[in-house]
């Protein structure tokens, strides 16, 4: 366990010193997130050590959001004014990309011949 | 009196209780997210914000003293991002046959996602750095801000757009979903990462294996679209 969470901690400190010294613009946990599924993917043996502590972070993502989340307070005195339209455009456009973007990937995938794969429950 | 005022002022500026309550109100979020029978409007993460921010708001403390304790939760996110690695590599074969639709699905739903809160916020009366400030919400927090301070925005703004982006994306990708009839678990979940990043993964893991894994990648590839991409929407459209 405690193995395992310093693997991930190591590619995110990895990624951390790429991004900063080549000045890329993605953050480092995401360059770690890519070196590891390198890792993954050449050397598969890796996976199941590291496999359960991964699940057991992620089944608590939302958690995670929490604290940045509760930022919002800093901004409530501003709300008055901006509040309204702050709000229609988030809500237009996240409705709009993930119908946009679930639309094409389904016709693109029809386009090419290949049939959906739907719910298996 | 005096003395539970005391405690009050002793524990109110240490790291303890603003870290329980994180816990506590985010076991309340899902507590009711259960009981309503995991209904996508009632979001655990929504929920315990409202708590939080309410509790803030009534004890007059500062958001960076609820952040000293808070941040021990806030910082778990880098090695979950990194995590994310592990459904990637369980689901990379189907993935691999995915590749052309996900490219058509990114170009199309990163640039819907910048372009609509735009042209929305600014029919709406929104101008300069607040309007900016709306451009990489679609974005993972920590690229977002890179992309904010990059093309001027409010980057503490942008981040404050991003979690309610995702909370939004979390409450209406199924519903939505299934009203323009994508049952396809690869293209709900791949849509649902790209518009709405972490929060949306979330909610696509909480619904099936398949539809995370697919969000995962949709929220990681527009991060990379999005910070290359956004520098030159700005200089066409402002």
């Amino acid at each position: 366990m405690i193995l395992h969470f310093g693997i991930l901690l190591g590619f995110q400190l990895i990624g951390e010193i790429l991004a900063r010294s080549f000045s890329l613009p993605l953050p480092g946990p995401v360059i770690g997130m890519i070196l590891l599924a390198i890792l993954l993917l050449t050397r598969p043996r890796v996976g199941p050590a590291i496999e359960k502590t991964a699940s057991g972070l992620l089944s608590h993502l939302s958690l995670l959001f929490v604290p940045a989340g509760v930022g919002i307070v800093q901004y409530l005195d501003q709300m008055s004014t901006i509040g309204l339209p702050l709000a229609a455009a988030l809500v237009g456009s996240t409705v709009l990309s993930i119908a946009a973007g679930a639309l094409t990937f389904k016709f693109v995938n029809q386009a090419r011949g290949y049939k959906d794969q739907p719910h298996h429950d | 009196m005096t003395e539970i005022l005391d405690i009050w002022s002793y524990l109110s500026t240490g790291p303890l209780l603003w870290l329980t309550l994180t816990l506590l109100a985010y076991l309340i979020g899902l507590g009711v997210f259960h009981l309503s029978g995991h209904r996508p409007f009632v979001n655990p993460v929504l929920i315990s914000m409202i708590l939080l921010s309410t509790l803030l708001v009534a004890t007059d403390t500062s958001y960076t003293t609820y952040f000293e304790g808070a941040q021990f939760v806030h910082f778990l996110l880098g090695p979950a991002t990194v995590a994310l690695a592990v459904p990637l590599w369980q689901n990379w074969q189907r993935i691999k046959k995915s590749a052309i639709p996900m490219l058509a699905a990114l170009i199309v739903g990163g640039l819907v996602a910048m372009a609509s809160a735009t042209a929305i916020g600014y029919a709406c009366g929104l101008r300069g750095e607040v309007l900016l400030s709306l451009v990489p919400k679609a974005v993972t927090s920590p690229v977002a801000i890179g992309v904010s301070e990059t093309i001027g925005g409010l980057s503490t703004l942008t981040v404050a757009l991003v979690l309610i982006t995702g909370v939004i994306g979390a409450v209406v990708t199924t519903p939505l979903l299934n009203a323009i009839r994508v049952r396809d678990y690869r293209a709900r979940g791949f849509a649902t990462g790209v518009a709405a990043h972490g929060i949306g993964t979330a909610r696509a893991f909480q619904v099936d294996g398949t539809a995370g894994a697919f969000a995962g990648i949709g929220m990681v590839l527009n991060a990379i679209f999005t910070s290359l991409i956004a520098p030159i929407f700005v200089q066409l459209f402002f």
